[in-house]
């Protein structure tokens, strides 16, 4: 399936992975609105790692035996068998962050706003390509299928 | 000295109904102009560190940045305008030479911009470049006076070294040193997908990129830095820097600081020391000294390639123009005083050379004169800024043209001219890895060839527009031209009628 690649080697930790990935899942789709009005902000699904020489950003990898979906005692978190997706029921969701623990690369995080809920990446589905490889502005965010 | 008599050349103006204090800006800003206040939780920004590249303003995802040239103002005269006051506090307070990048920006005429284009109407009909093949093709190197065949058509005459461009345009000599290892890799990537030259600068060229050689010029400069029997045969061509046309008459010198292990390993200097290149070529005061060294690198590569020289355009360039063909050059490159560089003093980038339209009508009818125009090819650089530059070039006599400044702005450059400060934001003039990187070859290289592609297509369109299906046919074709608004001396100089005429 076509998953997000890092190319750490052109990463500059920018952060505009971030504020896109925040923008793609909230409620209005409105940069602006989305971090200054709206309320509980929304949750960014990926997570940047930065140091002196390596940046990459960090998103789930919709594994093929995922740990997470293994670990939900609710049956929230479910691998789409069609499109490979790895995506969170909100509604079974009752954020025990079972999940969280389980997930290898800690990919997942805990939205907390309005109910307690695990957010994920969802490859922004609803939009086609991912914002986060949409908007990056040194092409280290490959959108590609691996074989994986 | 804690007394500063000047103020910020620019303004930051943030919106803050646009700010989501993502902190990009910040991240971004090699000079440090941004950061978040952690008490009101606002971005605030030092106005002082800032050059003006908008590296911040580009980035910023909701376009809440403005940088605004400081309206601040000095009592309006006429004489000592805000930037000559504020140069001299600088100079006050530092007791230093003003240093300066890219090229001259002060208001010298732009001949480009006086020369206008023909086109066919009715008799001698227009050619659509769609639709009918338009050779766009030039080739640099001595051209031989006769050509002679045996009786079956074979050519007899041996043939002197010659590159073959697909279109009229190399990028200039721009050292790994002065630009960054992703701008040298963009640049040479960009030359072999568009069947053109890049050329290496003074600083020598890392073997990693030798798998460019069909398309790479090797610079041999005052300062011989990184030159070996492999450098000089792992190129098309050799050209030998005389002089530059930012700064013509004065060496080079990069600091220590940007001489990192490969820069080292490319310049075959000391990592850390400074790469000083004297302003004349100590074995070189004479046209015979250069004659000595034009035939020292056909020796080393087997008279295999053609050798440039090049000079910056200055008061009597026809006459050293003559001197260098006689000398046994391939071909002459004249760069003019509008040509960047990754530093300079800004008083010789400011008031030193000629423009370099009027240098190269002088040079190529003074060459047409002797009689030895077929000996070399003429390449001119030094503020072609597009593609109608390049034809009024052609049509003036050149054989092609240089680009620097227009690849630089391709790959990302903001003309900020700040590139002696090596904390380019844009990754190409810096040896900074953290902002090396922002320049990503794939990117860069992509930007460049589309540049040059679009070029091409209009310099078909407008060849086509004047009945002419081959960049050859308009060489040396002033009738091609009119000027406007050019007194009779300037039109002389340019062999040029006057519009209307």
């Amino acid at each position: 399936m076509k998953k997000v690649y890092a190319d750490e080697k052109w990463c500059l930790g920018c952060g505009l992975c971030k504020v896109y990935c925040r923008t793609s899942h909230s409620k209005t789709l409105d940069i602006i609105k989305a971090h200054k009005l709206e309320n509980p902000r929304p949750v960014e699904r990926l997570h940047i790692e930065t140091g002196d020489k390596v940046n990459f950003a960090l998103q789930c990898r919709h594994c093929d035996d995922p740990k997470c979906v293994q670990a939900c005692i609710t049956g929230a978190m479910q691998k789409d068998p069609e499109t490979g997706l790895v995506l969170n029921e909100t509604e079974r969701c009752v954020g025990c962050w079972t999940c969280v623990l389980a997930c290898p690369f800690g990919a997942i995080v805990r939205d907390e706003g309005k109910k307690k809920v695990a957010a994920k990446c969802d490859l922004c589905a609803a939009l086609g390509e991912p914002e986060c490889v949409k908007h990056c502005p040194n092409n280290a965010l490959k959108y590609e299928d691996r074989g994986e | 000295m804690s007394l500063q008599l000047g103020w910020p050349d620019y303004l930051v103006e943030r919106d803050e109904n646009k700010c989501i204090q993502c902190e990009v800006c910040a991240k971004q800003c090699a000079n440090e102009v941004h950061r978040l206040d952690p008490d009101t939780g606002k971005m605030v920004s030092d106005d002082s560190k800032c050059v003006d590249c908008h590296r911040c303003v580009a980035l910023c995802p909701t376009r809440a940045l403005k940088i605004r040239v400081n309206d601040l103002e000095f009592k309006p005269n006429a004489n000592w305008t805000s930037d000559a006051i504020k140069e001299i506090y600088k100079q006050a307070a530092t007791g230093s030479v003003l240093l300066t990048g890219m090229g001259n920006p002060k208001p010298y005429p732009i001949y480009w911009d006086k020369m206008l284009i023909n086109a066919s109407q009715v008799t001698n009909p227009s050619i659509d470049p769609l639709r009918e093949p338009m050779e766009t093709g030039v080739i640099l190197g001595r051209k031989p006076e006769k050509l002679e065949f045996d009786k079956r058509g074979r050519l007899l005459t041996k043939m002197p070294p010659q590159v073959k461009l697909l279109v009229p345009v190399m990028f200039s000599a721009m050292s790994f040193g002065s630009i960054s290892r992703n701008a040298h890799e963009a640049l040479a990537r960009a030359a072999t997908e568009l069947g053109i030259l890049y050329n290496t600068g003074e600083g020598g060229l890392a073997r990693e990129f030798y798998k460019y050689g069909p398309n790479t010029i090797v610079q041999v400069a005052s300062g011989r830095f990184g030159v070996h029997a492999d450098y000089l045969n792992a190129g098309a061509m050799l050209e030998i820097k005389i002089g530059q046309g930012a700064k013509p008459g004065i060496g080079g010198h990069l600091p220590g600081e940007k001489v990192g292990e490969q820069v080292s390993m490319a310049r075959m200097i000391p990592e850390g020391s400074d790469a000083i290149s004297p302003a004349p070529h100590h074995d070189i005061y004479s046209i015979e000294d250069l004659r000595q060294l034009i035939y020292s690198l056909k020796e080393a590569t087997n008279y295999t390639k053609p050798v440039s020289v090049k000079i910056a355009a200055v008061h009597n360039a026809p006459a050293i123009a003559s001197g260098i063909a006689r000398a046994g050059a391939d071909v002459i490159t004249i760069d003019g005083f509008r040509g960047g560089t990754g530093a300079a003093p800004q008083r010789v980038r400011d008031n030193v050379g000629i423009p370099i339209e009027l240098a190269l009508a002088s040079v190529d009818q003074r060459l047409r004169d002797e009689g030895i125009r077929n000996e070399v090819s003429l390449v001119v650089a030094g503020s072609v800024r597009n593609s109608a530059d390049i034809i009024k070039a052609i049509a003036l006599g050149a054989d092609a043209c240089y680009i620097g400044s227009s690849a630089l702005l391709a790959m990302g450059c903001h003309m900020c001219q700040n590139c002696y400060t090596g904390r380019c934001n844009w990754g190409i003039a810096t040896q900074r890895d953290d902002l090396v990187k922002r320049l990503n070859p794939d990117v860069a290289s992509q930007r460049l060839v589309n540049l040059v592609s679009a070029w091409k297509h209009e310099i078909e369109e407008m060849l086509g527009g004047m009945g002419i299906n081959a960049i050859e046919s308009l060489k040396g074709n002033r009738l091609m031209l009119r000027g406007v608004g050019l007194n009779q001396k300037e039109l002389d100089i340019l062999g040029i009628k006057h519009a209307g005429e």
